[in-house]
């Protein structure tokens, strides 16, 4: 991540801007006027996907040795798509017009350990508000990475790879004790008794996670339970990956912008549109890619229009490339692989205190540059 | 018979397997009926749904909004219902929207499991919405729809041991409360007296007609008065009251209908404990304009007028969830970040920061911030 200059994109005027707003607005009226039956079938079809493959992934481990991996696919695909495609999406309140209280944001519980409204906190709410402004974003580097030159370098930073790995393997610990603000309470600016309430309700979700994966499936197995164990653990570390991944995608990539507080006081709606625009990058990829990664490999139109329905990104970000090209803005998008060795290089780059850079840094930004122009 | 009762008694086992913790746990996060409804929607162990088993014309006069009585076969979760309780009604009406309206149960008492109805009035169409509740189950929906319930609520009913003499008042579709309290007492064999004072506007637009019709009949301790009011019948007042019921400020009353009927009625048992009411709307109490308005999500701003926040919101363009409109079912609750709202159901006001409001019988008093 880097200053605007630094990714080759340029600043918009204020009456620019506010063009530029004015599209975004319209783009999401048109979508808001439109939503209906084939939102609401979609979502019933992927819940219905869903709880079929929980379903077969609890039965398959009753098969012995066979039916393991199967058991484990099916499980993690139905983790994925519950707190993927279903559970960020719906809390996002990108449901809630269906008046459904099974699909309501304010309703809606994951099958995750961190607990929904926390993570609707944390997320909805400061990441989606204040995406990447440094120093309110915590979602840049997650409090314990350093993922932007402009987060000053320590040698405690030396352990970036190292603790992304952790971070990868122990997501959605990490998403639920990051509502904690450990590195906060660390610096002191955080008092440990304000946590004591959130404590509470990562403790009681953890419980509940914990006992049906790690205790009560596995006994309902009974001779098999190691296997239901392993299984059950695995699934859920197979979701972790897939969710690290996908997310570091989104803003990680080679080209994201990052903004500094002072640019961002007192922002208008075009700004802020820019700003999420600038903040994030899409992967490429086919249909069952998109629905498996909750579509946000549509990270830039999902960050645009956070509560619209996702299955309504693919058809948004063609209006949304359009306008960018009009604009002269970057529309920064590749192929999994590629975005995936971007935040590589970044997590391994960062890690190591500035070299003094030629003042052609922009080169970084080329590959997702070339990106557009495709 | 036998029978019956041994497939009951393994419904109920059944029931308190899947209300058990221990399957709740398994379930856990999303709860044992978001399985059970993939194998039959009739099948639950919390939730409460029913599908329609008959839909019966109480009123189809030409040019009068058209009334039916619905009948329900709810899911075994159904608790049953006092008499004048109500239960919320959601609908999936199409475009992929449910839509939850609240409507009386105007059948008698009933117990678990047992069939309810509801009488619905039609919404006129100049100030119904595409989604009105109302209009569908007069108009479209069909035998076997199925809807979505919840229990039966609310405190506007009989005590268990009921008085000597009562009052039962209604006005128009406000009938159904009270009708279901008097077909109550006809099953209870109450000994005592009930005097029931029923407003319409005319005969031909009166529900439940038949079954007054014989009530009247039968007398039974029940002393009916129907007035049509645009065939002369005067409206309600003390002298009109102390005329058909004789010292009715000291007798326990109910009355269900119209603001205005339920007004009149406040006014002539002003001062007594006696009254009971209930509304199917909010009043049109105005609150206090003055201040601002911040739909903060919106980043919209408006002076408030002194109605409810969601009637400002929606005057405002925005489109908050909502379903009873009558801080009943919940589904308008939204954080308020900062200022001071008045109930206007109860008239308490609350000023706390970051909390959960009701928005539809809410008013802002001064400044107030929501997160819509
Ligand atoms: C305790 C209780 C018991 C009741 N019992 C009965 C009963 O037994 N029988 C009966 O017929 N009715 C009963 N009602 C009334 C019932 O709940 C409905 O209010 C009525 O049927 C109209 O519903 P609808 O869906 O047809 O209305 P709609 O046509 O959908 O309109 C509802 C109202 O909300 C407003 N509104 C809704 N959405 C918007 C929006 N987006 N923007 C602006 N305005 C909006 C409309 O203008 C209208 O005033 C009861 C109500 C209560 C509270
Ligand atoms: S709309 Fe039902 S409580 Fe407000």
């Amino acid at each position: 991540m880097t200053t605007v200059e630094k990714t080759g994109n340029r600043r918009l005027s204020a009456e620019e801007l506010e063009a530029f707003g004015k599209e975004m607005d319209a783009i999401r009226q048109r979508i808001v006027a439109d939503l209906g039956e084939k939102d609401a079938a979609y979502i019933y079809d992927i819940v219905k996907k869903q709880r079929n493959f929980e379903i077969a992934g609890r039965a398959l481990m009753y098969l012995p040795v066979v039916g393991w991996l199967p058991a484990v696919a099916c499980l993690s695909i139905s983790k994925i798509l519950d707190n993927m495609e279903i559970g960020h999406n719906v809390m996002h309140g990108q449901y809630d017009w269906m008046g459904d209280p099974d699909l309501n944001s304010r309703m809606f519980e994951w099958d995750n350990v961190c607990p929904s409204d926390q993570w609707k906190y944390s997320h909805n709410y400061i990441h989606h508000t204040f995406t990447n402004i440094l120093g309110k974003d915590r979602d840049i580097g997650y409090g314990i990475l350093r993922m932007d030159e402009d987060q000053k370098w320590h040698p405690y930073y030396l352990g970036n790879p190292l603790y992304a790995f952790l971070l990868m393997v122990f997501f959605e610990w990490g998403v639920a004790l990051h509502d904690l603000e450990v590195e906060n309470l660390v610096a002191g600016k955080r008092k440990l008794s304000d946590n004591a309430e959130m404590h509470r309700g990562i403790m009681k979700k953890v419980k509940r996670q914990a006992l049906k994966d790690y205790v009560l499936f596995p006994l309902l197995s009974g001779p098999l339970a190691p296997l239901t164990f392993l299984g059950n653990a695995t699934a859920n570390l197979v979701r972790n990956i897939w969710a690290f991944n996908i997310i570091f995608c989104g803003h990680f990539p080679a080209g994201v912008a990052s903004f500094s507080q002072e640019e961002c006081e007192d922002e208008t709606q075009g700004h802020w549109y820019y700003r999420q625009l600038l903040g994030s990058a899409n992967i490429t990829g086919g249909r069952i890619f998109h629905i498996m990664s909750g579509n946000l490999s549509h990270q830039i139109e999902h960050h645009l229009f956070p509560d619209l329905p996702a299955r309504r990104y693919p058809e948004i970000a063609e209006e949304v490339r359009e306008i960018c090209e009009r604009y002269g803005l970057a529309y920064n998008t590749g192929p999994l692989h590629r975005q995936l060795w971007g935040v590589f290089k970044k997590i391994c780059r960062y890690a190591l205190p500035d070299r003094k850079r030629p003042a052609a840094a922009g080169v970084e930004a080329a590959p997702a540059l070339e990106g557009v122009a495709a | 018979m036998a029978l019956d009762t041994s497939t009951s008694s393994v419904h109920r086992l059944g029931g308190r397997v899947l209300r058990s913790r221990t399957v709740a746990a398994l379930a856990s996060p999303h709860g044992i009926d978001r399985y059970l409804t993939r194998i039959n929607p009739m099948l639950a162990a919390h939730e409460v749904r029913a599908r329609i088993t008959d839909i019966r014309p109480e009123v189809s006069a030409p040019g009068a909004p058209r009334v039916a009585t619905v009948t329900l076969q709810p899911t075994s979760t159904w608790r049953g219902h006092r008499a004048g309780q109500h239960v919320s009604v959601g609908i999936d009406t199409g475009e992929g929207r449910r839509t939850t309206r609240v409507f009386t149960v105007s059948n008698t008492e009933g117990k678990p499991g047992e069939p309810l109805t509801i009488t619905v009035r039609a919404h006129d169409d100049e100030h119904a919405t595409p989604y009105s509740i109302s209009k569908y189950l007069t108009e479209r929906a069909t035998v076997g729809t199925l809807v979505h319930l919840s229990q039966a609520e609310g405190d506007f009913v009989l005590p268990d041991r009921v008085p000597e003499h009562i009052v039962l008042i209604s006005g128009g579709s406000g009938i159904t409360p009270v009708m279901s309290m008097l077909r109550s007492l006809q099953r209870r064999t109450h000994r005592g007296k009930v005097t029931f004072l029923h407003w319409s506007p005319s005969a031909d637009r009166q529900i439940f007609a038949d079954e007054l019709e014989e009530i009247r009949h039968q007398g039974h301790g029940v002393d009916l008065h129907i007035l049509h009011t645009s065939e002369g019948a005067p409206y309600l007042s003390p002298a009109l009251l102390e005329k058909l019921v004789p010292g009715y400020r000291e007798l326990p009353t109910w009355a269900c209908g119209p603001a205005s009927l339920i007004e009149a009625a406040q006014a002539a048992y002003e001062g007594t404990e006696s009254l009971k009411v209930e509304y199917f709307k909010p009043p049109k109490t105005a609150g206090v304009a003055g201040g601002e308005m911040e739909f903060a999500r919106t980043g919209r701003t408006v002076t408030n007028d002194g109605a409810t926040i969601l009637d400002q919101a929606e005057a405002a363009g925005l489109t908050p969830e909502s379903g009873c409109r009558m801080g009943i079912c919940f589904s308008c609750t939204t954080n308020k970040s900062s200022g001071r709202v008045r109930n206007i159901l109860t008239g308490e006001t609350s000023e706390l920061p970051d909390e959960q409001i009701r928005i539809c019988v809410s008013t802002p008093e001064g400044d107030c911030s929501v997160d819509l």
